[in-house]
């Protein structure tokens, strides 16, 4: 009985170890979104290329698509450029850009550089889109399935390295893709 | 006095470049003293997304002076504090806020500390009473030794006295 008096609050230490330990390992710049599961916001927005003709969020009903937040200025979004354009163009993905906080010129130049995966871009020199959207940094990426529900909220970039954020890996997107073309 | 003549000119000069004349700080005009209240106690309350450890009234990230702009056009129309963080926690979840509500997944946040105190003080209490029951070290000490020590000390006093 008398070792108990040891062994108790060893275990208190290890399971608090264990709870700090659990806790560093999570990235605090990776906020979850309360908008995963819920319908995606509706917005109907001037096209990057056509400004005279809107985009709404509502035309892609009954597709899974993604819609990809980008921004001629962001550093990152070069990174994932090139996977987002592996998406669109090996895998038939729908990939909406909503062009955040940028200059037309510029977006259009740097999609003429890096080449365009985009059914359309839209745009959202305000960043009110985005405040709908929860944006809080770019590149951020939205899964909506075909009832228009959003599955799931990628922050920061995609990326194709097993040493990087499994949750953004190229591979594991598509398949959850892949998931969501098969409901009904 | 020649320095003087330089150094005044110059120091205008450089006033003139401060930075807190530059900073475009927005300023915000209400209509009635509650809707300041209102609108600056939820800037401080706020979290900036971008900057973590800043409340969005003190941070000057984008998204903060963005989401500065919204919580003064609710307020302005007259949409109530709750209304505010409500439209808030919608977009951005319970992170934007600095006192996390009281719910299932956040009551170890809130009952915890108390935990831990009644913890503390159950082992306090226990090792308190475990010390007064304990027989003392001064009364388990044997006959023998106190005799020893009664003779040691008699031993000493009658060498003083001679």
């Amino acid at each position: 009985m008398k070792s108990m008096r040891y062994v108790v609050p060893l275990l208190f230490f290890i399971a608090l170890v264990a709870l700090l330990l659990k806790g560093l390992g999570q990235d605090p710049k990776e906020v979850p979104s309360p908008l995963v599961g819920k319908q995606a916001p509706a917005f109907t927005a001037q096209q990057l290329h056509v400004p005279e003709k809107q985009f709404s969020a509502a035309d892609l009903k009954g597709q899974v698509w993604v819609l990809n937040v980008w921004a001629s200025w962001c550093f990152s979004c070069r990174a994932e450029h090139e996977l987002v354009t592996r998406m669109a163009r090996e895998h038939g993905i729908t990939v909406v850009g909503l062009n955040y906080k940028d200059e037309p010129a510029d977006a259009k130049a740097w999609l003429q550089q890096f080449g365009n995966p985009y059914v359309t871009s839209v745009m959202d020199q305000q960043g009110d889109i985005g405040i709908e959207y929860g944006v809080y940094g770019v590149p951020e990426s939205f899964i909506i399935d075909k009832a228009g529900v959003i599955r799931r909220k990628v922050i920061g970039p995609i990326n194709d390295s097993p040493d990087e954020k499994p949750q953004n890996s190229v591979e594991e997107l598509l398949a959850f893709m892949n998931k969501l073309e098969a409901e009904e | 006095m020649n320095r003087v003549l330089y150094q005044l000119p110059l120091t205008l000069l450089l006033l003139v470049f401060a930075t807190p004349l530059l900073a475009g700080i927005e300023t915000y005009t209400f209509e009635t003293p509650e809707q300041e209240r209102v609108y600056k106690k939820l800037t401080e309350e706020l979290r900036c997304l971008v900057c973590q450890n800043q409340n969005i009234a003190g941070s000057n990230a984008e998204l903060a002076q963005d989401l500065r702009k919204k919580a003064y056009e609710q307020v302005k129309q007259g949409k109530s504090e709750d209304e505010v963080v409500d439209w808030m926690v919608d977009r951005y979840g319970d992170f934007v806020l600095y006192r996390p509500p009281v719910k299932a997944t956040t009551m170890f946040l809130w009952v915890g500390p108390l935990l831990f105190l009644l913890i503390a003080f159950v082992v306090l209490w226990r090792i308190g009473r475990a010390r007064r029951s304990q027989p003392s070290e001064a009364d388990s000490v044997d006959e023998q030794s106190l005799e020893q020590a009664r003779q040691m000390l008699e031993n000493k006093l009658e060498k003083k006295e001679s």
